[in-house]
């Protein structure tokens, strides 16, 4: 009986999804074993819960656009190296939903996670099943050996949980994608976000509650606490993916912070300059 | 090394708790090839006619008596308890000083093949885990559950073995969860048709097959082999996945209402669960066993179904 009930609800799901949609995801080449799951829990199928909402807020809500897509390449590894802006991740999901349905041959960019995200419960099953890995640098290079495509925030927290007064300012970035970068001897693809910072702009961070709630930031938003839930809802935006043409480097991954330190430098640059030209090139934050 | 009379004779290897599911496995297999000896402080039943069996406690001083009065080509060490319900000082002490008292007979009498089996349990389930652990990992299995100390202790002390006597050629193996028909942990859980499951978790799993640990055991009695290895079976799936292929109908609950009643359970002792093991249904302890298949040589035999099949089948009844 329950069974049928959920058999029911898949269809429904399922039906929801554009059939060319549907179809690039059931013919995913993702490394999957005999049953349907690869090493790290993902299951395409899964993704028939996460793309109807996914692709109506891609569409619909935050009507995406996307410019110079083809950067990415079609086959083999490489990693997508974002600003990471607007208080909940959704600039990760609408990437990802991007490389999904926007792009031809369709990609599934893996993000890596915290490292606390396996000890929540749901999130953690929803998350591996979805295709998302704990960010742990062995996971990574796994994952690049197996020709994937890792999406990655070297901001971190940092980036995301500012407030607006530094929007669109781009904060330290962590040197460990570059690491991975150079001993794998994967291509770098940047990525400028624009429109998600304003999702979500934060007036204030309660540091010492989000402390006591052991969350990363506590946001003061216009809308939120003060409109209770309701008040978290991310505005209907319009996101801005830029991405720019790939990037290779070479050198001994092993290098002196400095070393290292400079060539992120460069990443971080093109990712300036992407961000700039969504900011030039926009008329309004909405439309 | 003295004068080699192999081809002569049949080489013949020492099973340490060779009365235990595991232990008769291996001595089944081995003793068309091997000259298998067998010790055990259990009484041992249903041994082929060929196996030499004494009944005595690996820590006496007897065990000697059995190196002396035989050449021995190799030790398989099984002889680690892993019973929670027995204090842990009587656990403790008969794990380490019977493993120290094997290794030192092995170093004195010149065995020169030491195989011991370990448990990728050592790693521990964790959320920071890499999803496949190498066997350079950190054993940090003993931080949450106390009742795997030991085994780390033992472990650890093989590995110094291993350096301090290059002339013995130490093996560690260590498994993902052996299953099939034993009737160890994984297997008591794998049969209960209700399981329970801790709601909102559902990690990757890797299964072996007992008769595979098996194999991987006579792999790492080829002259040459020595070193740590992580030994898997087939390739992993979700535990819930398992569950389903079982027919099972898992009972999921909150983690903090799980524990409370495994707790009670514990102590009113009507269930032998150690409360800490719940994390190995909540994070992942997956081991990367490349090595394994590249140097030993090893090779799972049997497929998820297959062992499915037998753990459904319930332990032997011998």
């Amino acid at each position: 009986m329950l069974e049928r009930v959920r058999d029911r609800i898949d269809d429904a799901l399922i039906s929801t999804i554009r059939e060319d949609v549907w179809e690039r995801i059931r013919n995913m080449e993702a490394g999957q074993n005999e049953y349907g799951y690869d090493p790290f829990g993902f299951n395409p199928e899964f993704l028939k819960y996460m793309v109807p909402v996914a692709v109506t807020l891609y569409r619909h809500y935050f009507r995406v656009e996307t410019h110079d897509i083809e950067s990415i390449p079609d086959r083999g590894r490489v990693l997508l190296i974002s600003n990471h802006t607007g208080q909940i991740p959704l600039d990760a999901m609408m990437i990802a939903t991007s490389v999904l349905i926007d792009k031809t041959p369709p990609r599934m960019a893996r993000s890596m996670v915290e490292r606390w995200v396996p000890s929540i419960p749901f999130i953690s099953k929803i998350f591996a099943r979805a295709g998302q890995v704990v960010g742990t640098r062995e996971n990574a290079r796994m994952l690049l050996d197996r020709e994937g495509c890792i999406l990655a925030f070297p901001e971190g927290a940092r980036g995301i949980n500012k407030t607006y007064d530094r929007a669109y300012e781009l904060e330290k970035f962590g040197l460990g994608f570059m690491r991975l970068a150079l001993e794998t001897n994967t291509p770098i693809v940047p990525i400028g976000v624009v429109g998600a910072e304003e999702q979500m702009p934060a007036i204030y961070d309660v540091k010492p509650l989000a402390k006591l709630l052991g969350m990363p930031a506590f946001p003061i938003t216009p809308t939120w606490p003060l409109l209770g839930p309701l008040g978290a809802m991310p505005l209907p935006v319009k996101y801005r993916l830029y991405f720019g043409e790939p990037m290779l480097f070479e050198g001994d991954s092993d290098d002196e912070d400095r070393v290292v330190g400079a060539k992120v430098e460069q990443v971080r640059h093109a990712i300036r300059s992407l961000v700039q030209r969504g900011l030039d090139e926009r008329q309004g934050v909405f439309f | 090394m003295s004068s080699r009379r192999r081809r002569t004779r049949k080489q013949r290897v020492l099973i340490t708790g060779i009365g235990g599911n595991l232990g008769r496995a291996v001595a089944r297999r081995l003793h068309r090839t091997y000259e298998v000896v067998g010790i055990d402080r259990r009484t041992v039943r249903h041994m082929p006619k060929d196996v030499d069996v004494e009944q005595v406690d690996i820590r006496r001083r007897s065990v000697e008596d059995v190196f002396r009065r035989k050449d021995i080509d190799a030790v398989v060490h099984l002889n680690i308890m892993h019973d929670p319900r027995t204090r842990q000082e009587e656990h403790h002490r008969f794990n380490i000083v019977g493993t120290q008292k094997i290794f030192g007979l092995c170093a004195e009498h010149r065995v020169p093949k030491v195989i011991v089996l370990s448990s990728a349990d050592v790693y521990g389930p964790d959320p920071r885990n890499d999803q496949f652990l190498t066997e350079e990992a950190a054993l940090m299995g003993g931080q949450n559950f106390e009742a795997i100390r030991d085994l780390i202790a033992l472990d650890m002390f093989c590995n110094t073995f291993f350096w301090r006597h290059p002339e013995i050629e130490t093996v560690i193996l260590r498994p993902v969860h052996i299953v099939g028909r034993v009737n160890n942990a994984p297997s008591k859980y794998l049969r209960l048709e209700k399981p329970p499951t801790i709601m909102g978790f559902d990690p990757m799993i890797q299964l072996i097959h007992v008769e595979d640990v098996v194999t991987a055991i006579e792999r790492a009695l080829t002259p040459g082999i020595r070193g740590v290895y992580n030994v898997a079976g087939p390739s992993p799936v979700p535990l819930s996945f398992v569950l389903d292929q079982l027919g099972r109908s898992p009972r999921p609950l909150p983690e903090p209402l799980l524990k409370l009643m495994l707790e009670t359970a514990w102590t009113l002792k009507l269930s032998d669960w150690p409360v800490p093991e719940l994390d190995h249904i909540k994070y992942v302890c997956m081991v990367d066993d490349s090595l394994a298949r590249e140097k030993l040589g090893f090779d799972h035999a049997h497929d998820l179904p297959e062992i499915l099949r037998d753990v459904e089948k319930g332990p032997r009844p011998w």
